[in-house]
């Protein structure tokens, strides 16, 4: 593969070269395989029982709309001001408990929505401790006699949701932060800025494309989450989606308004793009000057010790007492082998799920980089994402179609070829699941991948090109290496979405088959959370391990990057 | 590149590998829409008698989608539910194949069954009244239709309209009545609720015992659940706060609801499956079946659990034949929209 010839990686290349066809279509391949799913729900959206939106616009049209717009807007902003607040007092101050907020703040990440919200309705509702013991200080006796605010309501789905949710924010901001070059910020102060104005000038510019990212990513998951809006009796749009298909048997309706949410999504997105087109940062990841935090005193370091706590008080502490409470007074009743087996399909899956869409995340980035005029791959990449705004059941009937069909066409043939069955090859198979999970959740892994190689300086590519390696040398001797912390974020927030999915897992699972997350499901649902409070909370535990290298990677690669 | 697509391949491999594909010869599988632990008793039960392996897929929706795709192909002989409305869908889309079982047919009720042997109810339960035991006086509501009195206004819960149990009963009121009447009934109702409607069954009770309000509608099993929680002892006291009442006991009956089973289109073990719902619907399981979740055995004549017997005795049941509810669920899904009833 060695040639003098330098290709300028990132020219317009008017025909794929032989020798980088493969990344080319290589690319387009797993574009079009993970789209799949989402085509598949457009062709369900062709055939609705009868249309539904006469009846929709007429009546609870509006309040789904509406009530979506509030739930995510109101996540948005406040994962926004836990995630982007906190990350950036932990870069760049020092306070009491600073070291232990840097991994702490991404522990609510390990708790799933459902958990969380079934946790919280115990705690607050009428019959928990806290109005309980309320009714005993102040001696009240019925709900009649005083207020208070109603867990089962939008603010109550906001509160849960950002709770879980903003620690994508977090995370990708504080790594944003942490590879901004000091000297950006030295000069900004040099030149005048106190502190407030040089955060809001230069650092967060430069750290909007991460929080872009972050943002987008909680919008989705507000957009496709089911159980917390179902539990608290929030009608979201995606809880229209569930009553058509469902209440009114209508599943091609039920598409068309997925369809449509798939639209608005990519509106919102493409619009943020626009908005940023313009900036582009490279910095040669080398030689940053050593960031001294500033240290806080008195009423300050109090305040950002406190900012810091809430969010991991009530995403993590309080969850994880209650349910390890739960857990605890249950234990004997609770325990058994099957747990074991339970853990480890978890395990599995979510490891192969996670592995499999970094590789296929690394490919679409990197030919994204090879042919980065090409607009139909740039498109493909990014209707690949498309999966991760879909309500998780509705994707797993996307997965379904395409692999019945395959199955069945398969089976078809060898019948009629060699007049035998092979039956069911993919559905109802763990490679479903692990297919849908990819799908869902290549969105995350793509931006993350993405976004770190990105920063990666073309200069790079041409100095390898140029020293005669191949493309597929360059990414392996080069950019890899260098993008090594990013693919290790995006594999292990992938992994532990994975363990905490639960919708496509309960449709597409095998016979006699269980995750820690299904096992979850089977009691919660019917409102007896202490009997799954054991399997709740080893998912808590295995996300948190993850969790807490993750963050160790990270300000490991600071440190790197200073030595 | 070289390595990236070893790594898929590899990956591909041993996922592959890890798929579990049953082929044991004697077995019945079976998708259900009803928790694992409700029926995990009695199908363990039915294999130590038949040596008949059970395997098993359960999820709360998208069962009968994933049974449509497969096809011909599908591994599954049983759609087991938790209510008659997966399984009217399920016939409407020629998922179901028509059974011919004496057995069956002698067992169960014709109200409680697919006139074709296409479904059979299982066990039974009634959507009734929780009046506060303190608030209501007895034969204060005797009806359905009296919840729409304006006398109860800001005295009523219940759960979100669009829930299947509630759209149920609706679509019996449509059947009974007629559209236009039910939707007037349906706006009574909404303007003598005492919140908006939220949570499910058992919170109805809870907001009865709490004073939130004095009338609650709910399943008839949740009484039974919430007697006997030794989980939660503070059901216990929800329950005691009210008295059950079946509605319109001098009229049609109280409206009914059946959790039950089919045989699929191309069940690969037809046989075991209708061996699997006949002992399903014999006497023995169906007093373990019942009991299991408070619910009433459909076969005449099996005891009732001793609480059943306690409180909920003897009752007209509304005997409307349940595949004409069917259609009506869609018809009572978009009142709940037109009215409202859930904003």
């Amino acid at each position: 593969m060695k040639t003098a010839t330098a290709t300028l990686a990132y020219s317009p290349t008017r025909q794929p070269r032989p020798r980088l066809a493969g990344w080319y279509s290589a690319a387009w391949g797993i574009a079009l395989m993970v789209a799949l799913p989402v085509l598949a729900v457009f062709y369900l959206a062709l055939f609705p029982d009868e249309n539904i939106w006469a009846h929709l616009a007429s009546t609870v049209l509006p309040v789904y709309v509406i009530t979506t717009l509030e739930l995510i807007i109101g996540v948005a902003l406040l994962s926004i001001l836990a995630g982007v607040g906190s990350a950036w007092l932990v870069t760049m101050y020092s306070f009491p408990g600073k070291r232990l907020f840097e991994w702490a703040l991404l522990l609510p990440f390990a708790v799933p929505a459902y958990v969380i919200a079934y946790v919280y309705t115990d705690l607050l509702e009428f019959a928990g401790p806290v109005q309980g013991a309320l009714r005993a200080l102040f001696g009240w006796q019925s709900a009649r006699d005083y207020w208070f605010p109603e867990i089962r309501s939008l603010g109550g789905a906001i509160l849960m949701l950002s709770l879980v949710l903003y620690p994508y924010i977090y995370l990708l901001t504080r790594a944003a932060f942490l590879e901004q070059s000091v000297s950006l910020r030295d000069a900004s102060r040099l030149l005048g800025c106190n502190a407030w104005q040089s955060f809001y000038r230069v650092s967060l510019p430069i750290a909007r494309p991460a929080i872009a990212v972050g943002v987008s990513l909680v919008a989705m998951e507000t957009i496709n989450d089911f159980g917390t809006v179902d539990y608290f009796a929030v009608k979201s749009l995606t809880a229209g989606i569930y009553d058509t298909w469902l209440n009114m048997a209508n599943l091609g309706g039920a598409a068309q308004i997925a369809s449509l949410m798939l639209v608005f999504v990519v509106m919102l997105i493409t619009l943020e793009r626009m908005a940023r087109a313009q900036q582009r940062h490279f910095h040669s990841a080398d030689r940053f000057s050593t960031l001294e935090p500033s240290r806080l005193q008195g009423a300050g370091a109090l305040a950002a010790s406190v900012f810091c706590l809430l969010p991991v008080l009530c995403g993590f502490i309080v969850p994880f007492a209650l349910l390890s409470w739960y857990a605890s007074s249950y234990l004997d009743q609770l325990w058994s082998e099957d747990f074991l087996s339970y853990a480890s399909h978890s395990f599995t899956l979510s490891l192969s799920a996670a592995v499999l869409s970094i590789a296929l995340a690394v490919v679409l980035a990197y030919a994204k980089r090879l042919y980065s005029e090409r607009r139909a791959l740039l498109f493909a990449v990014r209707f690949s994402s498309l999966g991760y705004a879909m309500p998780g059941a509705v994707l797993a009937l996307g997965v379904i179609i395409p692999l019945a069909a395959f199955d069945n066409a398969v089976d078809d043939f060898m019948r009629r070829t060699f007049d035998m069955s092979t039956g069911l090859l993919l559905s109802g198979t763990t490679f479903a699941i692990i297919f849908a999970y990819v799908v869902r959740f290549l969105a995350v892994s793509n931006g993350a991948v993405d976004s770190s190689l990105s920063k990666v300086t073309p200069s790079m590519d041409m100095a390898s090109r140029s020293l005669g390696q191949s493309a597929s040398g360059t990414l392996l001797k080069v950019h890899l290496p260098l993008i090594r912390g990013g693919l290790m974020t995006a594999l292990l927030v992938v992994f532990v979405d994975c363990m905490k999915e639960l919708p496509a897992t309960l449709i597409l699972r095998p016979f006699n088959y269980d995750t820690l997350a299904t096992f979850v499901y089977q009691f919660a649902s019917d409102e007896m959370l202490e009997r799954s409070a054991l399997a709740a909370l080893l998912i808590v535990l295995v996300g948190v391990l993850p969790v807490i290298l993750l963050s160790r990677s990270i300000t490991a690669s600071r440190r790197q990057s200073e030595a | 590149m070289k390595s990236s697509r070893t790594l898929l391949a590899a990956a591909t491999l041993t996922l592959a590998s890890t798929a579990s594909i049953a082929q044991a010869a004697n077995e019945v599988n079976i998708y259900s829409y009803r928790q694992a632990f409700l029926i995990q008793p009695l199908l363990e039960e039915f294999s130590k008698e038949t040596g008949i392996q059970v395997n098993l897929v359960t999820a709360g929706k998208g069962l009968l989608e994933r049974l449509e795709h497969e096809g011909r192909n599908s591994p599954a002989d049983i759609l087991l539910t938790a209510e008659v409305g997966p399984l009217y869908d399920a016939t409407e889309k020629g998922l179901l194949s028509a059974v011919e079982s004496d057995a069956l047919n002698a067992g169960i009720p014709q109200h409680y069954r697919d006139p074709e042997g296409r479904w059979f109810g299982l066990t039974a339960r009634s959507r009734i009244i929780y009046a506060s035991k303190d608030r209501v006086q007895e034969g204060e509501i005797k009806t359905y239709e009296d919840l729409a009195d304006p006398k109860w206004k800001g005295r009523i819960c219940t759960r979100s309209g669009k829930h299947t149990y509630n759209l149920s009963l609706i679509a019996s009121v449509i059947a009974h009545h007629d559209e236009a009447y039910a939707e007037q009934w349906l706006e009574g109702l909404k303007a003598n609720l005492a919140r908006k409607p939220q949570g499910n069954d058992r919170s109805q009770v809870k907001a009865v015992k709490e004073g939130v309000c004095d009338l609650a509608l709910g399943n008839s099993y949740y009484f039974g659940k919430m007697l006997t929680n030794e989980d939660q002892p503070e059901q216990k006291e929800w329950a005691q706060s009210v008295n059950l009442v079946f509605p319109n006991q001098d009229d049609r009956g109280a409206h009914m609801n059946i959790s039950g089973a089919g045989v699929t289109q191309y069940a690969p073990n037809r046989e075991n499956a209708i061996k699997l719902i006949e002992f399903l619907a014999d006497k023995k399981a169906q007093t373990i079946y019942a009991d299991v979740n408070s619910e009433f055995p459909v076969r005449p004549g099996t005891p009732n659990s001793a609480l059943i017997e306690e409180y909920m005795g003897n009752f007209k049941a509304d005997e409307i034949d349940l595949n004409k509810l069917g259609p009506l669920r869609a018809v009572a899904s978009r009142l709940v929209d037109k009215v409202g009833f859930d904003n």
